[in-house]
């Protein structure tokens, strides 16, 4: 097939989003929620994903801006990554999410880039991005499956038929943060944990997250819980700039007196979801923080991994993420 | 020597329209009735086409034609085709559609059906290698630049001897040796042996290689996008089936080809063709960035096994180099053997064996990159000459010193001359630079998990070559026309190279009009602008273009004002007579006398020897000025060698497998620097590209699908500005070469090769001496390597993550 050139579409701009919401109901399976376009545009352009109907959320105001709420803040789903990067009450009481947002892609893609796009989007795995039909793009087998694949950024946990990962940076902030999805339809509102918006091959394999076709993610809410607490957030990739985590840690702890009173630890890459560490949250809670726990921590961290083909080295580094994001937060 | 121009900065003409964006890169070109043509890749690695489908094609609106293999020119293999029946490589264009919008173009080719038959395929050329392994092509596996296709099978014994993890050695392609190999290795205090892979990579030029033509008159007019002018003429008019003055090709400006845009390539005619086929009427074909990756030739990989005797002070007495080398499925380009002479000129071995065999595979076409063969072999030898150096007890720059070439040095098979080289100065210079002596003390030094790495490496390419034509004119304006043939690549070279006219002349700079990146501007014959040859090849020409240019210029003066030429000097816009110098003439005077005497004067005559293309160009500029043209037969015995080396400074993070690169001094043996600047830009861009090469440019194949998995500048792991140190220490040597007028030679290629080289020596540095034996060395290999956990990888595997 040949690629870059997007096929035509119908372009929807509404300003509020009743009227996105009427737009997608309408489209159906043929609608496309756009947010910064970067993921987007991607697939459009390689001519993958070829959607009737594109809505582009971008002239709804009232889909963007941060807001400080009474238990916490609630960023809309629209507010580019510059912006949560930037924004103060953020940097002084989340700086998990503020470091993380600021780990994403490149200053042109966060400038563009929404916070709602960000956690929505698709997975990088090479195989589905060439627009093989596989069983994420509604195929009956795995391209990435094989015993001579070339897996280096595939998963390491829980691979089901599909062994794709999350590449979001900002996802396992929003896990450890505790934060509330906010999903808008046509039937109404609902809020769900970060940690269950993210979903594996398992629960439904054509998707990464709980959003289906005419949904729209319209804000993301961070409770005070966490607020304040020592965070800790490293990504490593290949390049410095514009790149996707090989694996990627977020971690918020609450320390009293050198000993660790609580802790939520979330690592990305290394699975279709952001993968929630409660082992080392059980294990570090009440611990002093320091290297011999944070050695354990990460020995605990990377049981049950089943390497694939040119990953194995997935498995020391979530062991040294997971140990430095106790030891040196 | 003093000059007036070379030496000194400037800014070249064409700065200022890449800078406000009104240069026309050949996608920028537009014409009356301009339509599209896409073309229709390959699915499959290695297939043959058994039925085109184009019925749903034809009902796109805006649908005008298809052009297949079959109404195109073929030529014998392994060349590669414009179109093919039998595509060999995902990606290899088997059709191309034009039709009124690019976007029902793209639609057209999308709706073709094509009933494909799969052939057997292969990525690994060891594989290939193995008895009745698959070949790339139906009739063979083994081929290159003046090697035939042919079909050589290694025996099971090869491999079993060898075992998994050492490079199996069978029947070679090719060989050379001098020396007394076997009695050399005998007298040698250390001998080391490794078995190394270093990874292809695509060129990932920032302009794909779009082309557009139309016909008018019997001519094809084409504007491409290349890294040369006039050298494309006789292979590119070859692709579209006409005789070379046939064609008209502009190229003014290209957006980068790094060995790729080199020659002439068959896919640039393909809007030539369609154009015919709609009788004339001018095609825009457009490549995309995952079109450039399949066809935009990439650099080849090698299989290698390397054996080096050393003395006890670290002297190469021997090596014995055995190289595999991966070469797509068509001609591709000759790395394997510049990987011998890359060692023979910078270790200057004693002894020396080289073996090679280039090997096909169904992977994307390959072509020369920066350095092809030279580098891969300075990156993947230098972190084994430091291994040899911590076994010997010696310094990392003692051991390059004693090794290194100087004015004697001799290389290749045949052992013959150089023509200056000053490796050695470059090693004192940059050991000084980098303050070697304090910085190797940090070698090792720990901080928490990050350890400091220092190293050093050497590269070579050849830096120019002779005996191709320089044409300039002055016109009766007095302005000097330098016809430049050369190319503009992006390195300004075509603008520096003209200044050796201007300086052969004394002209003023800005009384010079550099005509080029047009036939129709009268361009003379030269190489092409690659192998970092244009320095020394075009300051040659242009050279001896302005000598005639003189000489004429004195014998019209000695005719018009009396005396013998001899009496006459040029200078800045006029010739003189040196004894009394109130008689003289302007320049613009004499370019009228020089039309009104004709013959030689004003091109009406010129050298017998001058390449048809020259002969042509000069006849269409004669009798409008003062013709100078030359064949360059200036005096050049042996190779002109460009030796560059590098000193880095790494810290490496052993929990993460990043690498930092802390400081970084390049130093240049490349003659005389023509343009400073420019020099300097140069040294510092393919330093970066050296990063790429060592830390994470690779080609990715699925070896059961053949598909690539490194498309695009995201995949393709192109370093970006913050994987780079934010300054660089470069300097050249400044010795020149007395075989060129100006004293100068290439500089281009080897800089990558020792930046790469350096980074690796560096890392290996950090973690111990750690081996890898690997190009590039990326994270998940540092951290395994830290963790004392195996490779993902065997030591042989190619293409892979």
């Amino acid at each position: 097939m040949l690629k870059d050139m997007m096929s035509s579409f119908d372009l929807q701009l509404p300003t509020n989003v009743a009227d996105a919401l009427k737009i997608l109901k309408k489209a159906g399976k043929d609608g496309w929620v756009m947010g910064g376009g970067n993921d987007s545009l991607t697939w459009f352009k390689d001519r993958v994903k070829q959607p009737k109907t594109v809505v582009d959320l971008s002239g709804i105001s009232a889909l963007k801006g941060i807001r400080v709420t009474a238990d916490g803040v609630e960023i809309g789903a629209l507010t580019t990554l510059t912006e949560v990067v930037g924004n103060a009450t953020i940097k002084s009481k989340f700086a998990l999410l503020a470091d993380a947002a600021g780990q994403v892609a490149s200053p042109q893609i966060r400038n563009t880039g929404t916070i709602g796009g960000n956690v929505a989007q698709d997975t990088r795995c090479w195989y589905y991005r060439g627009g093989l039909p596989c069983y994420r793009a509604g195929g009956n087998t795995c391209f990435a499956d094989t015993p001579s694949a070339m897996n280096r950024e595939h998963t390491i946990f829980n691979a089901d038929r599909c062994v794709a990962v999350s590449n979001s940076d900002i996802a396992p902030a929003l896990v450890a943060l505790d934060a509330k999805m906010v999903i808008q339809n046509s039937g109404g509102t609902a809020v769900v944990d970060a940690e269950k918006f993210f979903i594996g091959p398992a629960v439904d394999i054509t998707r990464m997250t709980v959003l289906k076709s005419g949904d729209i993610l319209t804000a993301i809410r961070i409770p005070n819980t966490w607020a304040g607490a020592t965070f800790y957030f490293e990504k490593v990739a290949d390049r410095n700039v514009w790149d996707f985590p090989l694996v990627n840690v977020a971690a918020a702890m609450k320390v009293a007196g050198g000993t660790i009173q609580d802790m939520r630890i979330v690592v990305g890459a290394v699975e279709a979801v952001p993968k929630r560490l409660r082992v080392v949250e059980d294990l570090v809670k009440g611990q002093k923080k320091g290297a011999d726990v944070a050695k354990l921590a990460g020995k605990a961290a990377s049981r049950g991994a089943k390497p694939l083909n040119f990953n194995h080295f997935k498995i020391p580094l979530i062991e040294n993420l997971v140990t430095r994001a106790i030891r040196d937060a | 020597m003093a000059y007036n121009l070379i030496g000194k900065d400037f800014t070249p003409p064409d700065v200022l329209a890449k800078v406000t964006g009104k240069a026309k890169y050949a996608e920028d070109i537009r014409a009356d009735g301009m339509v599209f043509c896409r073309i229709l890749g390959s699915p499959m690695p290695h297939a043959k086409v058994r039925g085109i489908d184009d019925s749903e094609a034809k009902k796109v609106k805006g649908f005008i034609a298809i052009l297949t293999a079959d109404e195109v020119p073929s030529f014998p293999p392994p060349n590669n085709p414009i179109l093919n029946n039998e595509p060999r490589f995902v990606g290899e264009p088997i059709l191309a559609v034009a039709a009124e919008t690019e976007t029902a173009a793209v639609e057209a080719v999308n709706r073709i059906k094509l009933d494909l038959e799969p052939l057997p395929f292969v990525t690994d050329p060891l594989e290939s290698l193995f008895p009745r392994g698959p070949d790339a092509r139906t009739n063979g596996n083994v081929a290159n630049v003046r090697l035939k296709l042919q079909q050589i099978k290694w025996t099971a014994a090869d491999f079993a001897k060898a075992g998994d993890n050492t490079l199996p050695t069978g029947k070679p392609a090719e060989q050379w040796q001098f020396g007394d190999l076997d009695g050399n290795f005998k007298k040698s205090h250390l001998v080391l042996e490794e078995t190394f892979v270093t990874a292809g990579n695509a060129h990932n030029s920032m302009e794909p290689r779009t082309a557009m033509a139309y016909w008018k008159n019997g001519k094809c007019f084409l504007h491409g996008s290349a890294q040369s002018q006039q050298f494309l003429i006789f292979g590119l008019s070859r692709f579209i089936g006409i005789k070379p003055l046939q064609l008209v090709y502009s190229g003014a400006f290209c957006g980068g080809g790094f060995g790729s845009k080199g020659g002439p390539y068959a896919e640039m005619s393909i809007p030539a063709h369609m154009s015919k086929k709609l009788g004339g009427r001018a095609v825009m074909m457009r490549i995309s960035r995952e079109e450039e990756h399949y066809i935009g030739k990439g650099r080849p990989g090698f299989q290698g096994k390397v054996k080096i005797g050393f003395r006890r002070d670290g002297r190469i007495l021997a090596c014995d180099m055995y190289i595999v080398h991966e070469n797509g499925p068509n001609t591709g380009f000759w790395d394997f053997r510049n990987a011998g002479t890359s060692f023979s000129i910078v270790f200057q071995p004693e002894a020396m064996r080289w073996q090679g065999i280039s090997v096909l595979t169904n992977t994307s076409v390959r072509g020369p990159q920066r350095g092809p063969g030279e580098n891969q072999t300075a990156a993947a030898m230098e972190p084994i000459i430091a291994q040899a150096a911590r076994k010997l007890g010696l310094d990392q720059v003692a051991i390059r010193r004693i090794n290194a070439p100087d004015n004697s040095a001799r290389i290749g098979g045949k052992q013959g001359p150089v023509t200056s080289a000053f490796l050695k100065d470059a090693l004192d210079q940059g050991a000084k630079l980098f303050d070697w002596d304090n910085k190797k003390k940090e070698s090792g030094k720990r901080n928490g998990s990050k350890v400091i790495g220092i190293g050093v490496g050497s590269a070579y390419h050849a830096g120019g070559a002779n005996g191709f034509d320089g044409l300039v004119r002055i016109t009766p304006d007095g302005k000097l026309h330098v016809h430049n043939g050369a190319g503009n690549l992006g390195t300004y070279s075509y603008a520096a190279t003209s200044r050796a006219a201007a300086e052969a002349l004394g002209a003023k700079w800005d009384n010079v009009i550099i005509e080029r990146g047009d036939t129709r501007k009268g361009l003379p014959f030269v190489l092409g602008q690659f192998g970092s040859n244009s320095t020394y090849t075009q300051t040659r020409t242009n050279w001896v273009a302005a000598l005639d240019a003189k000489a004429k210029l004195q014998e019209i003066a000695a005719m018009d004002l009396g005396g013998a030429a001899g009496d006459y000097d040029v200078t800045d816009s006029k010739v003189f007579n040196k004894a009394d110098p109130s008689k003289s003439m302007s320049w613009a005077n004499a370019a009228q006398r020089a039309i009104a005497l004709g013959g030689k004067f004003s091109g009406k005559e010129m050298p017998k020897d001058l390449n048809p293309i020259t002969k042509w160009a000069t006849a269409s500029i004669a009798g409008t000025g003062l013709i100078g043209v030359a064949k360059d037969k200036l005096p050049k015995k042996g190779v002109v060698p460009a030796l560059v080396t590098a000193f880095v400074k790494v810290e490496v993070d052993t929990e993460t497998g990043k690498v930092e690169v802390l400081d970084h001094v390049e130093v240049a043996d490349c003659g005389t620097a023509v343009h400073p600047q420019s020099l300097a830009t140069q040294i510092k861009g393919g330093a970066v590209m050296g990063y790429g090469l060592a830390l994470g440019e690779r080609y990715i194949y699925d070896p059961k699908l053949g598909i690539s998995g490194s498309i695009g500048f995201h995949n393709a792991k192109v370093p970006t500005i913050l994987d780079i140190p934010s300054e660089m220490t470069v300097a050249h040597v400044g010795k020149p070469d007395t075989s060129n007028p100006v004293g100068a030679k290439g500089v281009g290629e080897p800089v990558q090769g020792a930046s790469a080289a350096a980074i690796l020596v560096a890392i290996s540095d950090a973690l111990g001496g750690h081996m890898f034996n690997r190009v590039p060395v990326v994270p998940d290999m540092i951290i395994n390597a830290a963790a004392g956990r195996p490779q993902s990888h065997k030591p042989l595997a190619v293409n892979t993550q």
